[in-house]
């Protein structure tokens, strides 16, 4: 099986949604829940949260998702439980966006390994350092068939920046600004020189912006410097009182897509 | 030097800066800076003319003799209460803010646990004119209500952290989450041995004056410099890793580190990490850390708001683990009986923090012509009302 990060780019260049969400939130079980209604509405490609007690890179509204979600119980085994069989049932691109800590205690081989028999095609740790990754995770993570997905900022030089770019495989996620998830006070428009220095850099990679990307018009704008964009303080808002979690999500998908 | 850190920012398998990507130039900026500048004489002689004419250094390393007699040893106390606002902690705040101005930063941002950092960082930010920012747990800010008041009083703005337990480790979270969201203009300040390399040796160094004192006063005051253990208590690590500097590569000097045990390290109350942690990543070095098996951290426990870390300084995780440091807990009941028996004896309320150094001389027995320092971190001031409250003295 090919990696389906690197088949979706292959078929589409252009816009491509990527939603993160917060696996075992609202409630538990409704992880597969919305990875089936997120691939119904028309994403493109999934990034699912595993929840951490100290998430460093998160604003508020992915804090408390996560919070909420460790109350409910979730923990990487039940998340493991919960996607048995999912590749019958989803084809979209599926990441993991995590935090090192809980992917230690686990194992970093056993959790490759595991992620790679369920199909999981990507994995994003913010706080896994590059020269860490590439010393000691690389082999596994090539061997289970999954993308390591690295971050740039507008404070990563350009030499950084062609570094992770050799390193990569699948795509660059692309931080809108300096910022936590999420925060309203920072705007993506303030950033085009930076988005314009990304896209001109001629990387081999495909990339995605991230990061206060909330809307139609924020991800319209985005996708102009990009290969497409990826929302989720937005989605989990979107989401987190819903009574009618595929009517509401198709509702998102669609509004967003325009 | 055989327990200091390494090339790649590591001390053993403990260290490292696991850091997102948007810290990476800060926190690259600092690793290729810091040494430097530590040792540009224009920066060694303006941080030493004010850690004596502002901090009040040297601080006194004062014979025990009560204290000696009841437990049969020489007891000597490094005096660092006795520093200008009361504790340890301006050491490192003083030599972080000049690096921060020669770095061209204007911002300066912390986290405070008991609030005595925070009072030490919104000190020097006074002093240099720099704007403060400090993260404080919410339940904190409540508990140590005199030391909000300090910050406010010298200029800074104290923000709540309301997620998690909202104490010290939430505070950090936060603090750290501003960072990212300010990175050119903002330094900063991190209070104790722990965070991505530089910090914990950054902090170590700047702490270091500590054992640098301790061995001429004990020269002048003994003959020899070198004690026969050296005490103090462990939160994060910031004031024993710097009681111990000088002595770290020299195994015949003890080094005891004693951590909180809250209501007993076979409670869910307590906060001694090399007792219930074990080898993990938190505020972005791998160390040792109270998580659950998932790796979720665990919340802490301890009477003194300074020492109720999950977490402690990846040096510390290092000596504990080699064997080079002896590690012990005291509950809090040891401690305030501890803080009341230097009081009535010395004429000295320690910090709650302090207390549980003192605590291990009822656990160990130290020969009559041992040499004993014990490091007075802090004044118990701060403490008072918790003294109050439990109120059998």
């Amino acid at each position: 099986m090919n990696n389906r990060i690197i088949e979706l780019f292959k078929k589409k260049d252009k816009e491509v949604l990527n939603i993160y969400f917060t696996a075992g939130f609202p409630a538990i079980e409704d992880t597969t829940r919305i990875l089936k209604a997120l691939e119904k509405s028309g994403a493109d490609m999934v990034e699912l949260g595993i929840p951490y007690s100290d998430p460093l890179a998160d604003g508020p509204t992915i804090q408390e998702s996560g919070a909420q979600a460790l109350d409910n119980g979730m923990t990487i085994k039940k998340l493991f439980e919960q996607l048995e069989g999912i590749r019958e049932e989803v084809s979209l691109p599926i990441m993991f966006m995590g935090y090192i800590n809980p992917i230690m205690q686990y194992g970093i081989e056993n959790f490759c390994k595991k992620a790679g028999e369920l199909g999981i095609d990507g994995l994003i740790l913010p706080d896994l350092p590059f020269h860490e990754y590439n010393t000691m995770y690389k082999k596994v993570f090539e061997e289970n068939n999954i993308s390591n997905i690295f971050l740039v900022t507008p404070q990563t030089s350009e030499e950084r920046l062609k570094v992770i770019d050799e390193s990569s495989e699948g795509f660059i996620y692309v931080v809108s600004t300096n910022s936590t998830t999420g925060n309203a006070d920072k705007k993506i428009d303030d950033n085009t020189a930076y988005f314009e220095r990304i896209q001109n850099a001629n990387l081999s990679n495909p990339t995605l912006i991230g990061f206060n990307i909330k809307d139609n018009e924020t991800f319209t704008n985005a996708s102009k410097y990009s290969n497409g964009a990826i929302i989720g303080s937005a989605f989990i808002k979107a989401i987190e009182n819903s009574t009618d979690l595929e009517g509401d999500i198709d509702k998102f998908v669609k509004s967003v897509k325009g | 030097m055989k327990y200091s850190v390494d090339e790649h920012g590591y001390y053993g398998q403990f260290g490292g800066a696991y850091i997102p990507e948007m810290l990476h130039p800060n926190v690259e900026e600092l690793k290729n800076a810091y040494l430097e500048i530590m040792n540009e004489p224009g920066f060694k002689a303006e941080f030493e003319d004010l850690l004596r004419d502002y901090v009040g250094r040297p601080t006194p390393l004062y014979f025990a003799k009560r204290l000696s007699e009841k437990y049969n040893t020489k007891i000597y106390l490094k005096r660092e209460d006795l520093n200008h606002t009361g504790a340890h902690k301006i050491n490192n705040t003083l030599g972080q803010i000049l690096l921060a101005k020669r770095l061209g930063k204007k911002r300066i941002i912390a986290e405070t646990g008991a609030g005595q950092h925070g009072v030490a960082t919104a000190t020097v930010c006074a002093l240099m004119g720099m704007d403060c920012i400090v993260y404080m747990g919410a339940i904190d800010m409540e508990r140590q209500k005199p030391n909000v008041e300090r910050m406010r009083i010298m200029g800074a703005e104290v923000r709540p952290a309301t997620s998690g337990s909202k104490t010290l480790k939430d505070a950090t979270n936060e603090a750290i989450r501003d960072w990212i969201n300010n990175p050119v203009d903002t330094h900063y300040i991190i209070g104790s041995v722990v965070g991505p390399h530089p910090y914990p040796d950054m902090v170590a160094r700047f702490q270091a004056i500590i054992s640098e004192e301790i061995k001429w006063q004990l020269k002048g005051l003994t003959g020899r410099e070198n004690p026969d253990h050296v005490i103090a208590c462990v939160g994060g690590g910031s004031n024993a890793a710097g009681a111990f500097y000088h002595f770290l590569d020299n195994e015949d000097v003890n080094l005891i580190a004693v951590e909180a045990a809250g209501l007993g390290v076979n409670t869910d109350k307590s906060a001694a990490t090399t007792y219930l942690g074990t080898p993990g990543v938190l505020h972005a070095s791998r160390s040792l850390l109270m998580q659950t098996e998932d790796g979720q951290v665990v919340e802490p426990y301890s009477i003194s708001a300074g020492l109720d870390y999950p977490g402690i300084g990846p040096m510390h995780a290092h000596l504990f683990e080699s064997g080079r440091g002896s590690f012990f807990s005291a509950t809090d009941d040891e401690a305030y009986e501890a803080g009341i028996r230097v009081s009535r004896l010395e004429g000295i309320i320690p910090a709650l923090e302090t207390a549980h150094a003192f605590a291990v001389l009822e656990q160990i027995e130290f020969k009559p012509d041992d040499i004993v320092v014990i490091n007075l971190s802090g004044r118990g001031d701060k403490d008072l009302q918790t003294y109050i409250d439990r109120g059998d003295y």
